[in-house]
């Protein structure tokens, strides 16, 4: 019964996606672009700097990590719109427990945000940025692993902050302060060992960056921890965000 | 035991008491009306029996089921139609009461015979798979009510059922509400501040206003409390007029006779029935009546009775609301 009303919201939000094309290609042109151009652009700046650290292999995990928080993030914004367009109340009335209506959101915009966070990848080994080499069983079943939890991790994130919403305006703001500085610090663009002490406290408390680390770690082997410890900070991360949300559900009325 | 059952049940939001301290009992199988104008606590009220807000003081038990302490047992015999629009507009009609058959445990092989029957029922099985934001509002409407009744509930629950409707799909869907109500034997709990809604639905009406139910009862009760049909007969004869206002003044029926712009009101309990006998008298007496206007009480009346007021002079911002969240 439970299982059955994950599934059905899983569904939902599975087929919703795929009927809006123009998320579909936004969610995949955005990331595309920061890769091609910053990767090309800023490559070409390391290089000048006398780097030898190929930039848009450096770039790739950094970005498949911004498209997934930003998918995932877009979680919120769709139970926000099930408020004001009130299909909420709909769920809310069914005899299904607030956890499973939880979960189920997890799942199935975790589920979106993983895909799209494979199609970059796709799109980084075409373009250059991951070289088919660095593929092996265990970097891919990294990399996955990496993805689904980073999804599930910002994806409950959303969730939190929209059981606490009414409306976007509020949303959007909170979104501006949050996602660009965990995008901004989570190492994605240039390495966190370099930086001032004060800015790698707040680069080590961001969630982002120990995916983005450990993804690094699987595709190029460069990483400042070792990818389990990313793994299982991630793991961790993730499990108790989705209690949060679902415990933050449940307490939402109407 | 009664279908419903609330003791007591008050809802505060901070200072203002939306809900104060309501007792009612409703059987099954009735239709029962919450007439009141907006702001007056239906919507709350409706609420709080389907689980989505809590009470802060009293109880209320619905098939049996407290709405507090048996949340879920309460959701399953219950369907809601809401005020304002729940369904999901990009996916289609089938795919709204797949997902609603699905959420309530309702087998594949039950969902499609039952979509099939209530499509069938509110005349949309050519437009199942149309994507819903493609409907008109009575369509829209009508697809709400379709779901509300997909999982067989024992209660439904409509909250403003016609509002924003054209008078024609206003009637149709007066119509289904009575066929359910008839062929399932399912208890109807509707809110409306429309009169002749509540008239021609409800078996019995709870005029509620400021949080608390001001009169219960049927129809046709309620509009006794004013003393009964008004009846208007034009004499032309002014001394005649006069004879046959001592007459009827010694009537055992009549409750009041009073001249009002040339014609005599006379307040008189089932007017219909006793108008043959005021035209006898009349002719006992020799007095012509030259015509006879026989008007009922309405439900506007009475409300105006209890609350010192007119339901439409607070009209509201119905459509607003939806953009605002709430």
């Amino acid at each position: 019964m439970e299982g059955k009303a994950i599934y059905t919201l899983w569904l939902r939000e599975v087929k919703k996606y795929w009927r809006s094309k123009p998320r579909v290609i936004g969610s995949i042109a955005q990331p595309f672009m920061f890769l091609a151009i910053l990767g090309v652009g800023l490559g070409s700046a390391f290089s000048m700097a006398g780097s030898s650290v190929n930039y848009m292999a450096f770039l790739a995990p950094g970005i498949i990590g911004m498209s997934i928080l930003f998918n995932s993030i877009f979680a919120g914004v769709s139970v926000i719109f099930d408020k004001q367009f009130g299909f909420m109340k709909e769920i809310l009335v069914a005899p299904v427990s607030r956890t499973s209506i939880a979960l189920g959101k997890i799942l199935g915009s975790g589920t979106l945000s993983f895909l799209t966070g494979i199609m970059i990848t796709i799109v980084a080994i075409v373009i250059g940025g991951i070289s088919l080499s660095s593929l092996t069983f265990a970097s891919v079943l990294e990399l996955a692993a990496l993805m689904l939890l980073t999804a599930f991790v910002f994806v409950s994130v959303g969730l939190i902050i929209a059981s606490k919403m009414a409306d976007m305006e509020g949303f959007q703001l909170i979104m501006n302060f949050l996602v660009m500085p965990v995008f901004l610090l989570s190492g994605a663009f240039f390495p966190a060992t370099g930086v001032p002490s004060w800015m790698k406290v707040i680069v080590y408390a961001n969630p982002l960056f120990y995916s983005v680390d450990g993804m690094r770690g699987a595709l190029i082997g460069a990483s400042s921890f070792p990818v389990a410890v990313d793994l299982g900070i991630m793991f961790v991360l993730s499990i108790l965000l989705i209690i949060i949300a679902s415990y933050m559900f449940g307490k939402m009325e109407k | 035991m009664d279908t419903l059952v609330l003791k007591g049940l008050t809802k505060k939001f901070g200072e203002l008491v939306a809900v104060d301290a309501i007792d009612l009992s409703i059987k099954k199988g009735e239709i029962f009306g919450l007439l009141g104008p907006n702001g007056a606590g239906k919507t709350t009220t409706i609420s709080m029996l389907a689980t989505i807000l809590s009470p802060t003081e009293g109880e209320a038990r619905v098939c049996d089921h407290d709405v507090v302490k048996e949340k879920d047992a309460v959701r399953h015999c219950i369907g809601i139609v809401f005020q304002d629009q729940s369904l999901d507009e990009d996916l289609t009609a089938q795919e709204n009461l797949f997902f609603h058959g699905q959420l309530y445990g309702m087998s594949d092989e039950q969902i499609k015979i039952k979509s099939k029957e209530v499509l069938e029922l509110v005349e949309l099985m050519d437009r199942k798979d149309d994507l819903v934001k493609t409907f008109s509002g009575g369509m829209k409407r009508r697809l709400e009510i379709a779901r509300g009744l997909m999982h067989h509930p024992k209660v439904l629950f409509l909250d403003e059922p016609t509002l924003g409707l054209d008078p024609q799909a206003r009637r149709h869907l007066w119509e289904y509400i009575k066929k359910i109500n008839q062929s399932e034997g399912m208890t109807i709990i509707l809110t409306t501040h429309y009169m002749d809604e509540a008239d021609f639905l409800c078996t019995r009406i709870a005029i509620i206003d400021h949080g608390k139910i001001m009169a219960l009862d049927t129809s046709d009760k309620l509009k006794d409390v004013l003393g009964g049909d008004i009846v208007t007969l034009q004499v032309s004869d002014a001394d005649k007029m006069k004879t046959l206002m001592e007459k009827l003044e010694c009537e055992k029926c009549v409750k009041k006779v009073d001249v009002f712009d040339g014609s005599l009101n006379v307040t008189i309990k089932d007017g219909g029935k006793n108008i043959p006998k005021i035209v006898q008298l009349a002719e006992k007496n020799k007095i012509t009546i030259d015509s006879v206007i026989l008007k009922r009480p309405s439900l506007e009346d009475v409300f105006i009775h209890y609350t010192g007021r007119t339901i439409r002079e607070q009209e509201p911002e119905n459509r607003l609301r939806r953009f605002h969240g709430r």
